[in-house]
């Protein structure tokens, strides 16, 4: 029988749940696991980094690689899986984009750890303790990585094959990719793993979306009661369907929560939050300063909403510390 | 820890990006053109059909790119020759306005203004103040400040290249 290929998962800074849609296959996992080797996979099987190390240049086929980059831990194991694999593929938001943690890209890492370490109400930590890089402890010195100042998305850091958006990816998506990296049908290089139509293109309330929205005011869903049948744009909730990749079913919108952008931009878009931006402004029914800027008030955070998950992904990058 | 303000160089003269549209105000720098009108020559003009075209993307870009200020001309209020351009704009850009800020580009690095075909004059006293201000305020200079955020990719690729050539040798 000849040898199964091999594959690898890891994850860098993201929350866990695109480990989870691994396992969301269900019984297609059984599947996966029979046409390849899962050779590295630390959330869930017994793998140390001197395993990889141990292993020939590209002696894997793939490995799946989800979170973004803001340590030198999570940097090097990038720079030593890119080694060990003929494809890389940046798995879900935050390794394609930045993702949730990239919105640490608006505050400074010296914000991040004074107010983690000291101003957090549930803090106890009167000395304002903060990590150092080596401590001493029982004799034994003790090495953390180093936390970077900026956060990046996994081909900023290394180069990247295929990219599988979302938050996190669909188990449909990650099976029909598996499908196609085990007959050797994937498409060229550098392409996102989904269709490239905007995410309305798949919405079921596409027939409800006005040719010209004439938006008197913007809600947050908390606001109002949402119609279930109608374009959520058009009821004035800030929907990112427009600038956003298909791909997911319109999973958000089915229960009733307007698209936050996991997706990111189609191949159409550089960047993702100027386009939503663009959208969203142009369809307000305002024409004077005064009035746009009351409207306006119902988006309070633009740079939050519209880069929800891809900040570090940004023609900006991140805030300007000046 | 403060980044490095990028120091500008003896030389530095601010960039502006202005993207005119072709109705009113590049009419407009063409009548300050032929009149004579003197002016900073600061400003690189680059001319749309109309405000409306221009993309929220096209104004992040040239800052991204090296833009210290951007300008964005068009008609006034009620006098857009697709009738509905400017308002768009007017909207896009209030709202834009505000990302900025939240990405740490001072207000003054962007700048909106309805100028007419027959208001040569207003052309050069925008230029001239915006020019100005940039001056007081320093170069933006976003690719430096890419590349220095960078830097600390640095260490990580530099020893593993060295380990490399040592297994290599």
């Amino acid at each position: 029988m000849p040898e199964k290929p091999k594959v690898g998962f890891y994850w860098c800074a993201s929350c866990g749940g695109c480990e989870e849609s691994v396992v969301d296959l269900a019984e297609q996992i059984l599947d996966v696991v029979a046409a390849v080797d899962i050779v590295f996979w630390p959330v869930a099987m017994d793998f140390k980094k001197s395993d990889v190390e141990a292993m020939p240049d590209n002696a894997m086929a793939a490995v799946f690689i989800n979170g973004a980059i803001r340590t030198t831990e999570q940097e090097e194991m990038a720079r030593l899986l890119r080694k060990k694999s003929a494809v890389v593929v940046a798995y879900g938001s935050c390794a394609h984009l930045g993702g949730i943690p990239g919105l640490a890209n608006l505050v400074t890492r010296q914000e991040i750890l004074s107010f983690v370490y000291g101003d957090a109400p549930s803090n106890q930590n009167a000395e304002h303790i903060q990590p150092q890089r080596t401590i001493g402890t029982n004799g034994a010195a003790v090495h953390l990585p180093a936390f970077h100042e900026t956060v990046r998305t996994l081909d900023q850091v290394i180069s990247v094959d295929y990219y599988l958006p979302g938050c996190p990816p669909t188990p449909k998506l990650l099976a029909d990719a598996v499908t196609a990296l085990l007959s050797g049908t994937l498409p060229p290089k550098g392409s996102v793993l989904a269709p490239d139509t905007a995410l309305c293109d798949e919405c079921p309330r596409k027939e409800s979306k006005p040719n010209d929205l004439v938006l008197e005011a913007f809600h947050r869903p908390h606001q109002k009661e949402v119609d279930r049948d109608l374009c959520l744009l058009a009821q004035g909730i800030v929907c990112l369907g427009p600038a956003t990749r298909s791909g997911c079913g319109a999973l958000c919108v089915d229960g009733n929560m307007a698209c936050t952008g996991c997706f990111g931009p189609t191949s159409h878009v550089r960047d993702q939050g100027a386009k939503i931006l663009s959208a969203v402004a142009s369809g307000m029914a305002a024409r004077e300063s005064d009035a746009i800027k009351v409207a306006l008030e119902g988006i309070p955070d633009p740079a939050g909403s519209f880069y929800r998950y891809s900040v570090p992904a940004s023609l900006l990058r991140k805030r300007i510390d000046h | 820890m403060n980044e490095q303000q990028p120091q500008p160089a003896p030389s530095w003269e601010p960039r502006i990006v202005a993207f005119f549209c072709n109705w009113c105000t590049y009419t407009a720098a063409d009548l300050a053109g032929v009149s004579r009108l003197r002016h900073a020559p600061n400003a690189r003009i680059i001319r749309v059909m109309c405000s409306g075209r221009v993309d929220p993307q096209f104004i992040l870009e040239a800052f991204a790119r090296g833009a210290d200020g951007v300008l964005l001309g068009g008609c006034h209020p009620g006098d857009c020759h697709y009738m509905e351009g400017n308002y768009k704009t007017l909207r896009r850009m209030e709202l834009l306005k505000r990302m900025l800020a939240q990405f740490g580009i001072e207000e003054q690095r962007f700048r909106l203004e309805w100028i007419s075909a027959s208001e040569g004059e207003r052309v050069k006293t925008v230029i001239n103040e915006m020019t100005e201000q940039l001056r007081t305020l320093g170069p933006l200079a976003l690719p430096r400040r890419f590349a220095d955020w960078d830097k600390e990719l640095e260490p990580l690729a530099h020893a593993l290249a060295s380990t490399e050539e040592a297994a290599h040798a």
